[in-house]
């Protein structure tokens, strides 16, 4: 025991507080602004696709057209602002905010499981709401006052149903992420055969317009529905806010984020309720969009890393970027028609995945 | 003045893991935890962190400890160094300091952390992912962050498990020093005796859960307890610098 005493002195590890060292700082702040540019440079992409989506359809408006229906109404015609304010404002803003709130719930539910093939969809919950959705349709039943939002708080009181089930079994086991991913797909393999069995009980008709909800589409999308998603991604979003460390933190495993303070199993039943209700409200409305969910968390992590104050803003983004150059691509590809988005959203985002996935050098997960 | 544990079992299910465990472990000290596989090392340090139910009590100073003081004033680190993840050294170090995290970071806290970062030379990793760097390097780097978290007790799971002979020697120099002019409390889980032997002030002993022996260097590492704590039939003498050395000679 007596090597050691006489050792040199070295400044105590623990008290760091040394004065500000200018060149350290300036390395730091260098990485956090590049992160910011990049964010801004992701804010710039998806206004310019919003207003191409807008653009884009089979009413041929030019750029001055769109400006002027939406930012100076007055000296717009009736038509056009009927179109571009009431017709392709609500689908772009949807197309956005669908985007956004699958890419924040992708990266939670990647955060929380510790796995990178997690999505908002992982847990059964796209196939409780198809469920839903298609079970409201099989029935042709209407709430009284408000026809419009049959379909989807079908499809939403079942996403919930979902995510109260996987949460009651998993709740047993301590919310462990293996047991959750379990509970998960179970559900999702028991809320796809009921979906499967409304299907094979449909009439044709019916049927047809099962599988066009199932497709996922942003003709649904109007001014009674976008601000029921729009307020949902904001009160989960700062429903986050407290926890984004916590939240990065998690990421070293849940061994260590515990020995650094952060109380896992309440923040992963926390969170977990938040993508349940993000991806309840973004599929109620659209129908059930896959990939977007899965792709923009990691596009997001490659373009900014992890730290969730700058990955969570870079997912909502990727997931809104994702969403709406699908949509531009849905209405090219079929002049005067409309693909669903639901089927063009891996092929925009695949490619641009896999360009990341190839011009980087560091490994992302 | 001293870290006081009374009285504390930690069971899972109905296998007692530690039982009915006291000791005290002076401000300034380290403390070394030895026991072969399976003693409750890690148990004992998780449950001292507030990391595994527990019963009995804890005092600092005298003072109980309550399950918020734990998480404020006692750092753990855990022995695995296998963390995959594509966070920064930075960000690692930062999350030392959870609790003062906010969306911006405190005035000058990149910079403690970088400082932090120099105690064991790694300033020049600290735009590197976690999993881009050796098991050694990332046992400094959590060591880092456990001390970035200026705790009145640190614990520490096999602290130098992955380190090579120079970074062995260098951070239980740093520990000492640590201990001697903050006053905090050290607790550390060794495999290895000799260095254990070299730098820690007092020793904690376990076998099956229970303390065999604690005290002195010279009071813990006898022959007697060594073959009870892990199975072995060992010499122990002293060096020149009157430091004890265990020579194992056989498993019994």
């Amino acid at each position: 025991m007596t090597a050691s005493r006489e050792a040199g002195s070295p400044q105590s590890p623990g008290a760091v507080q040394t004065a500000p060292d200018g060149a350290r700082l300036a390395v730091y702040c260098s990485g956090a602004l590049r992160r910011l540019a990049r964010l801004a440079a992701a804010a710039a992409v998806l206004a310019a696709l919003m207003v191409a989506d807008i653009l884009t359809g089979p009413a041929m408006l030019g750029l001055g057209d769109v400006l002027r229906g939406l930012f100076v109404p007055a000296h717009a015609d009736n038509m056009t602002l009927i179109i571009v304010r009431d017709i392709r404002l609500p689908s772009t803003l949807m197309a956005t905010l669908v985007g956004m709130s699958l890419g924040v719930a992708g990266v939670h539910m990647q955060t929380i499981l510790g796995n990178p093939l997690a999505s908002p969809y992982t847990l059964g919950f796209s196939a409780a709401a198809g469920f839903g959705a298609a079970l409201a349709i099989l029935t042709g039943f209407s709430l009284p006052f408000l026809p419009w939002l049959t379909v989807p708080l079908s499809a939403f009181v079942m996403c919930v149903l979902a995510a109260a089930l996987v949460f009651a079994f998993s709740n047993i086991r301590g919310m462990r992420p293996e047991i959750m991913v379990l509970a998960g797909i179970a559900t999702l393999f028991m809320f796809q055969s009921a979906q499967s069995l409304v299907q094979y009980l449909a009439a044709p008709e019916v049927l047809q317009a099962i599988v066009f909800w199932l497709f996922g589409s942003l003709l649904k999308a109007s001014w009674n529905n976008v601000p029921i998603v729009a307020v949902v991604f904001a009160l989960t979003s700062l429903a986050v806010l407290p926890h984004l460390w916590q939240l990065t933190a998690l990421r070293l495993g849940d061994a260590r984020a515990a020995a650094i303070g952060v109380d896992v199993r309440r923040l992963r039943v926390k969170m977990f309720a938040l993508v349940a209700l993000l991806t309840a409200a973004a599929v109620a409305f659209v129908g059930t969009i896959g990939f977007v969910g899965l792709v923009a968390p990691h596009i997001a992590r490659m373009l900014v890393g992890e730290d969730q104050r700058v990955l969570l803003p870079m997912a909502a983004l990727m997931g809104a970027i994702t969403m709406a150059g699908s949509s531009v691509l849905s209405k090219l590809v079929s002049p005067g028609g409309v693909i669903p988005i639901g089927i063009v959203t891996a092929l925009i985002g695949v490619p641009f995945l896999f360009f990341l996935i190839l011009r980087g050098q560091r490994r992302h997960w | 003045m001293s870290f006081q544990i009374q009285d504390l079992s930690v069971s899972y299910g109905k296998t007692a893991i530690i039982r009915a465990l006291d000791d005290h472990w002076p401000k300034g000290q380290l403390t070394a935890l030895i026991g072969c596989n399976g003693a409750g090392k890690s148990t004992l340090l998780r449950a001292l962190a507030g990391l595994s139910p527990m019963q009995g009590r804890l005092f600092f100073s005298g003072r109980p400890l309550s399950p918020e003081d734990q998480r404020r004033q006692v750092a753990y680190m855990p022995q695995d160094t296998s963390a995959q993840s594509s966070l920064t050294v930075l960000e690692v170090v930062l999350l030392g300091r959870l609790g003062n995290l906010g969306l911006r970071l405190p005035s000058g806290m990149a910079d403690a952390a970088m400082t932090a970062l120099d105690t064991f030379g790694l300033t020049q990793l600290h735009d590197r992912q976690l999993d881009e760097i050796s098991g050694g390097q990332r046992q400094l780097v959590f060591l880092t962050q456990a001390l970035f978290r200026r705790p009145k007790v640190l614990l520490l799971d096999e602290p130098t498990a992955a380190l090579d002979l120079r970074h062995q020697l260098l951070v239980l120099e740093r520990l000492r020093q640590i201990a001697s002019q903050n006053g905090t409390v050290i607790g550390l889980a060794m495999h290895d005796l000799n260095m254990a032997a070299q730098y820690a002030d007092r020793f904690i002993g376990l076998s099956g859960g229970e303390k065999i022996a604690s005290g002195a260097t010279t009071d813990v590492l006898t022959s007697d307890n060594l073959r009870r704590m892990y199975g072995i039939e060992a010499r122990v003498t002293r060096d020149t610098a009157d430091n004890v050395q265990v020579l194992p000679l056989r498993a019994v």
